[in-house]
């Protein structure tokens, strides 16, 4: 009897007891200090997009104020719009062409920075450049590469002959050559981080293991296929998805470059929605083209989260 | 340097263990014979051949590396399949020699398993298959028994010399750990700081030790050391009994011993404590066995002999083995 | 010379002929600037110059132009303003964000981290629309104060995966060492975990910061009052006079703002990558 009293009595918090054990209460203060950056995105993230969505079934513009709903009526148009249609064309191609070569060179590029040597820190500073320099900056300076008059790339292939006297293409002004140039753009810009990406994956095996291979008997080109690609494979695929997704949603070069020229051959979804939602004020349609591009999205990021799974990236 | 001027011959199918501290160089030796790492200066020869120019994959020897090295992306039949396949081996002979190789070590229930989803004692055991699945000529083993728990370590240790003996394979095996060198190797070479300090067999090495450093390195716990003029002198703490439990009519030394602590270990009982008189300084170990009765409380002093034959000496300047000096000469 | 030594040679060969491709691919375009700048606009728009070599003596009439007669120092000025705005609200709710996922949220912890990550591939276009409304609403158009407003929105998911990353790595030992000492689980995060995790706050920071100099939509969309720019949007569209594009000018501001960031950037990807390949091979 008298036990159980004193535990009654020891049991009873005091004030600062109470106090600290908030600072300690860990399921409190997780939620404490998770929800100033859930608010945020909900709101600045969350609401933003449900309002997009909102704007795509109304026919809202800048100046009217008399909205209502329309259903999938804009959805509807932009697939009979020849220019859309171009537009989502383009950014399939832009993005798939772009990311596979960037796949490709970035392993090239990725073999060859595995070893150390003098100055390597200066190749990987040259290397990555494109990437963390501001993309709008970049790209002006592909504007004056590629210019009409002044292209240095011209100049050059001229002086030593490899163009005639009559070739002097211009590189944003005809259509494929302004695909072209496009592509270039997107594939400078993203093959450091896919090089780095990769890079680390083949750093990520263990030694040892080209060591058993060696000893097993496999050659270079065997313990290349056979091991260090698949077992890169998971990473260069997270690299790949994030690039296609880096591409699918840039309107910055597209802007810079060619304003979608010539003629809105080198439109994209991103760019095709600036224009007519920004510019031109079309604010549902705009919307309505840019969700295009969330079916997109949605499906390689789930993509992208299955793969890094397995490659326990993520 | 990382080896400095080896010499060594192995016999054919021997168990040759390679034993040091980490640092002394015994990996990098290892990986000097298997080809991965190039040696400066000297040769490296199989069967009689010199093989400097040759990469591994030529030099038909099998290694088995401290963390297995196993694919981590390949099934357990794939990876012992590596090696055949890499060599060119007529595919249609491959599937039975996988499994002649796994039933070697009772594995073939792990065929169709990945690495990441077997114990450690598993995958050891997948790493020696894949080994010895191309018939080496040598086998080269990088601490592999250092990953497994105690208990498997004894089991996997007896395992492994069985096979070996049955095999009758050439064995490199290197090890830090100076239990497993004595209890696996035909030979022991003791290395430290990329030298061979003393290559023989077991008990050579251990009763017979070339310098301070191999007497040092081997025996648990290790030699007891103390200087005697310009030697040093060393015994073993099993070879320090109380005068009484000495057999025998060889001559002893006798020493007071004043005990400061016991430890029962179980099989045996370890007294730590100094020596009296002119060596009370040096603080020394006796090992005696559990079933030896003993009256022995800590704080006290009591007798204790060597062997004087069990008592080894060493030039105190380099380290080696010296001649015998009579005990009690020499302050 | 061995056979197996000259193979080696030819390796070594082929390999730094790749190297060196790809890096003249990558930095030309910063060479191509940097030149550039320097030449006399009769030598830089002589389409029969040789535009590698300077044909009358380099100068420094752009920049000048440049700095005294537009606005760049001011969009300068305007991006370090958004830029270290950025930053400190960035830090103030990843931080806590971070940590609360890596040890405070368990199971929901790992698909929280994910769901925010997720976020962050929402991409601006889709955004900038409605967001374009809410900032008019706001009066907030034109203002810099918009984009202090918006560009967390993208910078706080992906910096608050990239903190979690770090905190995960951080072992729980110290941290339960230091509430067995007194402190507070509260207390402990910020004397015993923040000063071990200095390294991912420096990544957290010049990452932010350069996805802030990066940014080009909102910018573009927000804000159309020249003086109140920031680089990545001035540049290209206000240095230029009618039809006629001052490429000296130009290329000399995007040569200066790019290249600095760039070397202070290069010292952080490491992290910045040890973050996204928190190991993966295994076995």
């Amino acid at each position: 009897m008298r036990a159980s009293a004193n535990i009654e009595a020891a049991r009873a918090p005091s004030k600062a007891e109470r106090r600290s054990r908030l600072a300690d209460n860990e399921q409190w203060l997780g939620r404490a200090m998770l929800a100033p950056a859930i608010v945020y995105i909900i709101a600045l993230v969350g609401l933003p997009f449900l309002l997009a969505l909102a704007y795509s079934v109304t026919n809202v513009t800048v100046g009217n104020t008399d909205v209502r709903f329309v259903g999938l009526e804009n959805f509807v148009d932009a697939l009979h719009n020849p220019t859309f249609l171009r537009s989502l064309r383009n950014t399939f191609l832009f993005a798939f062409i772009s990311q596979g070569l960037v796949i490709v060179l970035a392993s090239f590029l990725a073999a060859a920075l595995q070893k150390d040597f003098r100055g390597k820190w200066l190749v990987r500073l040259l290397i990555l450049l494109p990437w963390v320099a501001p993309i709008s900056l970049g790209t002006i300076g592909w504007l004056w590469i590629f210019e009409p008059i002044y292209s240095v790339i011209n100049w050059t292939l001229r002086s030593i002959h490899v163009f005639g006297p009559n070739t002097w293409p211009i590189w944003l002004g005809q259509a494929n050559l302004a695909l072209a140039s496009v592509i270039t753009v997107h594939v400078w810009r993203l093959l450091p981080l896919a090089t780095v990406i990769v890079l680390g994956g083949f750093s990520s095996i263990p030694q040892d293991i080209h060591d058993a291979a060696s000893v097993d008997g496999a050659g270079f080109w065997r313990r290349h296929f056979q091991i260090t690609v698949p077992l890169v494979l998971p990473i260069m695929l997270v690299a790949m998805l994030f690039g296609l997704i880096f591409a699918f949603t840039d309107m910055i070069v597209i802007y810079v470059l060619t304003r979608g020229g010539p003629y809105d051959t080198t439109q994209v979804l991103a760019s095709l929605a600036f224009f007519t939602g920004i510019e031109g004020g079309n604010l549902a349609g705009g919307a309505a083209y840019a969700l295009f591009l969330f079916p997109l999205l949605a499906a390689s990021a789930v993509f992208l989260l299955r793969v890094a799974r397995r490659a326990e990236v993520v | 340097m990382a080896v400095d001027g080896v010499d060594l011959a192995t016999r054919e199918g021997e168990f040759l263990v390679l034993l040091g501290p980490s640092g002394c160089g015994k990996t990098t030796l290892l990986r000097m014979i298997a080809g991965l790492e190039h040696q400066s200066a000297g040769d490296v020869l199989i069967g009689g051949k010199v093989v400097n120019d040759l990469p591994p994959r030529a030099r038909k020897i099998a290694m088995v590396f401290q963390s297995y090295a196993l694919y981590p992306h390949m099934t357990v039949a794939k990876n012992i399949a590596f090696p055949l396949k890499a060599q060119g081996v007529d595919s249609r002979t491959i599937p039975d020699r996988v499994q002649r190789a796994a039933a070697m070590f009772g594995i073939q229930r792990l065929l169709d398993r990945k690495p990441r989803q077997l114990s450690g004692g598993e995958r050891q055991r997948v790493a020696l298959a894949r080994a010895m699945v191309r018939e080496p000529d040598v086998f080269l083993l990088d601490e592999p028994l250092s990953n497994l728990d105690a208990k498997l370590r004894t089991m996997a240790r007896d395992e492994l010399q069985q096979f070996q003996r049955r095999m009758g394979t050439t064995t490199i095996y290197v090890t830090h750990d100076q239990v497993e060198a004595m209890g696996l190797g035909d030979r022991i070479a003791v290395m430290s700081q990329g030298k061979v300090r003393q290559l023989g067999r077991p008990q050579d090495v251990y009763y017979e030790p070339a310098d301070t450093f191999v007497a040092g390195f081997l025996g648990s716990p290790p030699m007891n050391f103390f200087e005697r003029g310009d030697l040093i002198a060393g015994f073993r703490p099993e070879q320090f009994l109380p005068k009484s439990a000495h057999e025998g009519t060889d001559p002893l030394i006798t020493l007071w011993f004043h005990v400061h602590r016991i430890e029962n270990l179980g099989a045996s009982r370890l007294l730590y404590g100094n020596l009296r008189d002119v060596f009370q300084k040096e603080k020394v170990i006796a090992n005696v066995p559990s079933t030896m009765h003993l009256h022995i409380t800590p704080g006290s002093a009591y007798e204790f002999a060597i062997k004087d034959k069990d008592v080894k000496y060493f030039d105190r300047a380099t380290g080696l083995r010296a001649d015998a000096k009579p005990f009690w000469d020499g302050r | 010379m061995t056979p197996a030594a000259l193979k080696r040679l030819g390796a070594r060969g082929v390999n730094v002929a790749l190297l060196a491709a790809f890096a003249a691919f990558a930095s030309f375009p910063f060479a191509w600037m940097l030149i550039t700048t320097f030449k006399q606009t009769p030598d830089l728009l002589d389409p029969n110059h040789n535009p590698f070599v300077y044909h009358q003596p380099p100068t420094l009439e752009h920049l000048r132009v440049l700095f005294f007669e537009t606005l760049f120092g001011r969009w300068v000025a305007n991006t370090l303003f958004v830029g270290i705005s950025v930053v400190v609200i960035t830090l103030l709710l990843a931080i806590p964000a971070g940590y609360s996922l890596a040890r405070l949220s368990g199971q929901i912890g790992e698909k929280l981290g994910i769901a925010i990550f997720l976020t962050y591939l929402v991409p601006s276009t889709i955004l900038f629309i409605p967001l374009s409304r809410v900032i008019s609403t706001l009066h907030l158009q034109d203002s810099l104060l918009s984009l202090v407003l918006v560009y967390p929105s993208f910078t706080v998911p992906f910096c608050t995966w990239l903190l979690m990353g770090f905190f995960k790595v951080v072992p729980r030992d110290l941290e339960e060492a230091a509430m067995i000492d007194g402190l507070s689980r509260f207390g402990a995060f910020v004397r015993v975990i923040m000063p071990m995790s200095i390294a991912g706050v420096l990544t957290v920071i010049i990452f932010t910061f350069t996805l802030v100099t990066q940014e080009f939509v909102y910018g573009l969309t927000f804000i159309t009052a020249a003086s109140n720019l920031t680089l990545s949007v001035g540049v290209p569209t206000f240095l230029v006079r009618g039809d006629v594009y001052f490429w000296g000018s130009l290329m000399g501001a995007c040569f200066i703002a790019s290249v600095p960031v760039a070397i202070l950037y290069n010292f952080f990807v490491d992290r910045f990558i040890a973050g996204f390949t928190v190991g993966s091979v295994k076995g």
